[in-house]
């Protein structure tokens, strides 16, 4: 089984958010990159299938060369080689046509991406993807087996989970649940050293129309200071609810 | 120009995201100055949606399509828009809504800008105003398409009643076995409680309430409130709770129009995905908990105490003001 990964290069949860050229651009300026929280789920459980099935597995991604420790990073934990789109990666629609062709070109059996990326939390891409490619998918995936060329998946619905059965190739849009949080794994000095040496293809982007623009960006109005009651005014709680917030 | 909405229905009636969707789809098509079809699939009632402007209702009635399938429901709409010769299409972020119309637009090749938070600032160019960064900013996107997909963010609109008589008209979208590729086998959910996406309210325990045996005061306020539950992530990591109630960056994303925290502290990642709530309420013990800083309302205060209170006094307040 081949296995491409889909890795998004996103801002540590943790960071400050500034925008910067008049507002109109993200400011990156100390901010530390990670992989993207509900990819690096999926990338787990990728190594599972590599360890357990025997699978190989490429990590991909859209982006200029300032995302490659990122692509070292998910070698280091033990992806066998990585491809990197050297494009911006401006809109869903745009990094969707430019995977696709990644996925064409590779013959992978099994796509898995993230629910959503945690920068810009579209949730497009794996979808798009799939309309594309015409390939089978699965969103919000919080469980996956295959067997042969069946796929059995969960899929988080509001109030519950579904079980779904397919075939390959499949496009999932991961996210906790894959694997557990304490599944998931801090790449070793060896996984370093050998990340070196694996490779990290570089292809021009083709062809493709965008589907958004952002045009300008703005951090929300500063918030005011809590309000806080007394414990044993409770009943001044439901009239600021009720009379001023107006939510009871 | 034309829009075209779609309307989630499940259990017998219109999801509130629907109507929501529905609301929001009218309120634009009065700025640009056309109307609003809606397309509904096996709605036993769907002229009810009438009562949100729309004046025409595409009506599929498929038993192959009783049980909700992303593939073959964005094959209907994409069908249904290309019939109506649509422009833009508006959707809920429901769960489903999201996998969905993620499928249609890469079948129509159409923008989709998700979670939008107002009427679009200019029609042409259609400007859209969303959040972004786990609503830490906000994001003005122009579409660059012909056609072009909303994702209306849940609560952020409103639900606005405006009773028109609607045309009701058949429509047979044709589909293959292949929109079919992907199988429900079956579906584990709870039914008859308001779940976090489609709740007004929402109320979350954390690990201030000690053990899972705790959690009865917590589903108690909630069903004063009408609310859903919901929890923190060691909550649900801890197995006090399901992982369907977790909350959070990597959980369910909640913008609720109220979010009672309650022994939770805030940490980061959990603001990130309940700051969309309008109002936030926290009961904790430490003043110095992050969530102070985020929150609106605040109690100092044991939540063993405190909860009990507070039912109490909103069952008053209920039951004065029925």
């Amino acid at each position: 089984m081949k296995i491409l990964v889909c890795i998004s290069n996103v801002p540590d949860t943790t960071s400050k958010i500034n925008f910067t050229e008049g507002d109109t651009k993200f400011d990156t300026n100390g901010v530390q990159f990670v992989i993207n929280p509900n990819d690096e789920f999926g990338l787990t459980r990728a190594m599972w299938f590599k360890e357990k099935q025997g699978a190989t597995i490429h990590v991909a991604t859209v982006g200029g060369p300032a995302v490659e420790p990122t692509m070292r990073k998910a070698l280091a934990i033990g992806a066998d080689e990585a491809v990197r789109v050297n494009a911006e990666p401006t809109d869903a629609l745009f990094v969707a046509q430019q995977l696709a062709e990644v996925v064409k070109n590779g013959s992978y059996d099994l796509i898995i991406a993230g629910r959503e990326s945690i920068d810009y939390n579209g949730g497009m891409v794996p979808g798009m993807m799939s309309a594309l490619l015409n390939f089978n998918f699965v969103n919000t995936c919080i469980g996956l087996e295959i067997e042969g060329n069946t796929a059995t998946a969960f899929r988080e619905i509001d109030g519950g989970k579904e079980k779904i059965s397919t075939t390959l190739p499949l496009i999932i849009g991961g996210q906790k649940g894959l694997v557990e949080e304490s599944d998931l794994r801090i790449p070793n000095m060896r996984g370093i050293m050998m990340a070196r040496q694996k490779k990290l293809n570089v292809l021009e982007p083709i062809e493709a129309n965008h589907g958004l623009e952002d045009i300008k960006y703005e951090k929300p109005a500063p918030k005011g200071a809590v309000k806080l009651v007394d414990a044993d005014n409770i009943s001044q709680l439901i009239d600021l609810l009720h009379n001023e917030a107006k939510v009871i | 120009m034309s829009v075209l909405v779609y309307t989630e229905f499940d259990n017998g009636k219109f999801k509130k995201n629907a109507l929501e969707a529905a609301s929001y789809a009218c309120k634009l098509a009065e700025q640009l100055n056309t109307s609003v079809s809606a397309i509904t699939i096996n709605a036993s009632n769907p002229e009810e949606i009438g009562n949100y402007g729309v004046s025409k209702i595409l009506k599929v009635t498929q038993d192959k399509l009783s049980v909700f399938n992303a593939k073959a429901y964005a094959t209907a709409i994409a069908q249904a828009a290309e019939k109506e010769g649509t422009d833009i299409i508006v959707v809920s972020s429901s769960t489903d809504s999201k996998y969905m119309a993620a499928i249609l637009a890469g079948i129509l090749k159409a923008g989709y800008c998700t979670n939008v938070v107002a009427l679009p600032t200019s029609t042409n160019p259609l400007v859209v105003k969303r959040t972004a960064f786990s609503n830490k900013g906000f994001a003005h996107t122009q579409y660059k398409t012909k056609i072009n997909i909303i994702g209306v963010s849940s609560n952020a609109y409103g639900v606005f009643e405006n009773k028109v008589s609607p045309e009701v008209e058949n429509f047979e979208p044709k589909l293959n076995e292949s929109d079919f590729s992907v199988h429900s086998v079956n579906i584990d959910k709870v039914t008859g409680k308001a779940t976090i996406a489609d709740a007004d309210i929402v109320v979350s325990g954390g690990r201030g309430l000690k053990g899972p045996e705790n959690w009865g005061m917590i589903e108690e306020l909630a069903e004063v409130l009408g609310a859903a539950t919901a929890c923190s992530k060691p909550v649900s990591d801890m197995g006090w709770r399901p992982h369907s109630e977790h909350v959070g960056q990597t959980g369910k994303p909640v913008a609720s129009n109220l979010y009672v925290a309650i022994g939770i502290s805030g940490a980061i990642q959990h603001l990130a995905g309940i700051n969309a709530s309008k109002v936030k309420v926290v009961i904790n013990t430490d003043p110095e908990a992050p969530f102070f800083k985020a929150a609106d309302y605040g109690i100092v205060g044991d939540a063993f105490e405190v909860v009990p209170k507070l039912i109490e006094k909103l069952k008053e307040f209920k039951a004065q003001n029925a």
